[in-house]
C-alpha cells in the first residue's frame, strides 16, 4: 500500500503502517551513522544530554557525499542499518520512533521495534543520487568534527522508503524472499 | 624488447584522478546492459520497481554530475607496468595517491577512509588508495581504477576448503555468501570469485574478477559452465532487488583461478553491489 506520512511521525501513524508499505515521508529527519552512534551512547553513559531530541524522531543512517555549490547535499542513500545495532535499542527504549537503513536488524533490535511499536523503513541502498533529489535542505547540528559523520537535520519531501519491519514485528526481508524461492 | 619510453609520472596522477571521478558518475556499458536485462527478467513487482529508481538514480547521476552511491568507496588500483618504461618526475605511489587525492576532492566524493582501523581519525582525503602493482612486457602502462564501496565488502568471505570438497565445495561457498550478505549488500550484485592459490591470493583474485567487463567469457570453459551455474543458483535464492524479494539477486558471478598447493582448495568470494565501478585506461 502507498502512503504519504509526516515526519516526526505520530503514533499512530507508526502503529499502522505495516511491512510491505511503500511510504513517502515529509518533514524532518536526522542523520548519524557509525560513529554519531557511538559517541551518543558514550554521551548517555555519561548521563548527559543528547544533541537531538528522540521523542517520535527517525533517525536516517547516511553519510553525504559533499554538496556542489547551491545544491542542499550531494549523494544520500542509507548505509548498512546492522552495524547500527547494538545502540539502537536504547535509542528506541528513550523514544526513536523509527530508522531508516538497508539490511538486516538483530533479534534485540526487532523487539525493542515491536516493544516501542516503532518502524523500520528501508531506502533504496545504491540510490543517492536520486535519493539526495528528495532532499530540500541540510543542516550539520551536531558532531561537525565527524565529516560525513555528522548529525544533520534533513527537510524532506516525498522521500520514498519502504516498510521492513512493522510494529508488530512483521519483517519483509524474512516474508518477500520466500515467494521467489525455488 | 621495445624502444624504452619516457613516461611523466604527472600523467599517472592526471589519469588516475580523471578515473576516481568518471567512475563514480558514470556506470561502465557492460554494468548498464545487465541492469536492463534485469530490468525485463524481474518478475517481482516490488523488484522491478527497485530497479526502475536504480535505473532513474543512474541517469540523474550522470546528468548532474552526482555520485550514484554516497559511498564512493576506497580506491582500488591495479598498476601494470610495461617494463621497457621509465617513469620519471616522482615516486609511483606518491602519484596514485595524489591522483585519488585530487579526484576525491574535485569530484565532490566522499572521503571514507580511516588513517588506523582501531582509533579510525578521517584522511579526509580518501588517501591512502589501495594499490597493485604488475610488471609485464612492452612499453605502456595500464592502469585499473575500482572504487570499491563496503556495504557489500563487509559481507565478502574467505574459505579454506579441503581438496575433498572439490567443486561442489565450491558452489556451497559461494552460495553460502551470497545467502548471508542477502539485503545488506545491495542486490543486485555481481559476485567475484577466486579459487587456489594462497589465502591471500584467492582474496585478490575475487577483487580481480569483479573488474572482468561483464560481456568478457572466463577462458576455461569449466569456469564458464560454473559461473552460469552459479548465477541462476543465485537467482533462485529469492532474495531479489534490494533484498525485497525477486528473481535478479545477481547480475554476474565473475570467477578467476590460480594453481595452488596439493593440500588446499582456497575460496574467495568478494561481492559487490549494483554499483561495480570500473574502468581501465591504457597509457
Amino acid at each position: 500500500m502507498d502512503r504519504n506520512i509526516n515526519v516526526p511521525i505520530s503514533d499512530n501513524d507508526a502503529k499502522i503502517l505495516r511491512a510491505g508499505d511503500y511510504v513517502y515521508l515529509t518533514g524532518t529527519i536526522y542523520t548519524a551513522r557509525d560513529a554519531a552512534h557511538k559517541r551518543m551512547a558514550e554521551t548517555l553513559e555519561k548521563k548527559e544530554e543528547l544533541p537531538i531530541q528522540l521523542n517520535h524522531n527517525i533517525i536516517y543512517y547516511m553519510g553525504p557525499s559533499p554538496a556542489r555549490e547551491g545544491r542542499p547535499i550531494g549523494s544520500a542513500g542509507p548505509t548498512t542499518s546492522s552495524r547500527m545495532d547494538k545502540y539502537t535499542p536504547d535509542l528506541l527504549d528513550l523514544g526513536l520512533k523509527g530508522m531508516i537503513g538497508k539490511g538486516k536488524r538483530s533479534k534485540e533490535v526487532q523487539e525493542a521495534i515491536i516493544r516501542n511499536h516503532a518502524v523500520y523503513f528501508a531506502a533504496v541502498g545504491g540510490a543517492g543520487a536520486l535519493l539526495s533529489k528528495k532532499i530540500l535542505s541540510s543542516e550539520v547540528i551536531a558532531y561537525d568534527d565527524l565529516g560525513t559523520e555528522a548529525i544533520r537535520k534533513l527537510e524532506v519531501k516525498d522521500f520514498p522508503v519502504i516498510v521492513v519491519i512493522d510494529s508488530e514485528g512483521n519483517n519483509l526481508y524474512e516474508t518477500a524472499i520466500k515467494q521467489y524461492q525455488d | 624488447m621495445e624502444e624504452i619510453r619516457v613516461l611523466d609520472i604527472g600523467e599517472i596522477t592526471k589519469n588516475i584522478k580523471e578515473m576516481c571521478i568518471e567512475a563514480n558518475y558514470f556506470l561502465s556499458e557492460d554494468m548498464k546492459n545487465v541492469f536492463q536485462k534485469a530490468r525485463e527478467k524481474e518478475q517481482s513487482p516490488i523488484g522491478k520497481q527497485i530497479l526502475n529508481q536504480l535505473d532513474e538514480n543512474l541517469r540523474i547521476a550522470e546528468k548532474d554530475n552526482i555520485p550514484i552511491c554516497q559511498d564512493t568507496g576506497m580506491a582500488v588500483v591495479f598498476i601494470t607496468v610495461g617494463q621497457d618504461v621509465h617513469l620519471t618526475g616522482g615516486n609511483l605511489t606518491d602519484a596514485v595517491n595524489e591522483g585519488v587525492r585530487q579526484g576525491y576532492q574535485e569530484g565532490f566524493l566522499r572521503k571514507s577512509v580511516v588513517a588506523d582501523p582501531i582509533y579510525r581519525e578521517n584522511t579526509k582525503d580518501n588517501t591512502p588508495a589501495i594499490i597493485y602493482y604488475d610488471i609485464t612486457d612492452g612499453n605502456s602502462v595500464e592502469i585499473t581504477v575500482a572504487p570499491k564501496g563496503f556495504g557489500s565488502e563487509n559481507m565478502s568471505r574467505i574459505f579454506m576448503l579441503k581438496p575433498a570438497d572439490g567443486i561442489d565445495g565450491v558452489k556451497e561457498a559461494v552460495l553460502t555468501a551470497v545467502k548471508d550478505a542477502g539485503p545488506n549488500a545491495c542486490p543486485p550484485m555481481v559476485v567475484g570469485v577466486g579459487i587456489g592459490g594462497t589465502f591471500e591470493k584467492c582474496a585478490f583474485l575475487a577483487k580481480k574478477a569483479l573488474t572482468r567487463s561483464l560481456d568478457k567469457k572466463a577462458e576455461k570453459p569449466y569456469i564458464q559452465d560454473l559461473e552460469q551455474e552459479l548465477l541462476e543458483k543465485i537467482n533462485q535464492l529469492g532474495i531479489g532487488p534490494g533484498g525485497l524479494g525477486g528473481t535478479q539477486t545477481a547480475f554476474a558471478v565473475n570467477i578467476e583461478t590460480y594453481p595452488t598447493h596439493i593440500a588446499g582448495l582456497p575460496v574467495a568470494v568478494n561481492i559487490c553491489c549494483h554499483v561495480n565501478r570500473h574502468i581501465t585506461r591504457k597509457l
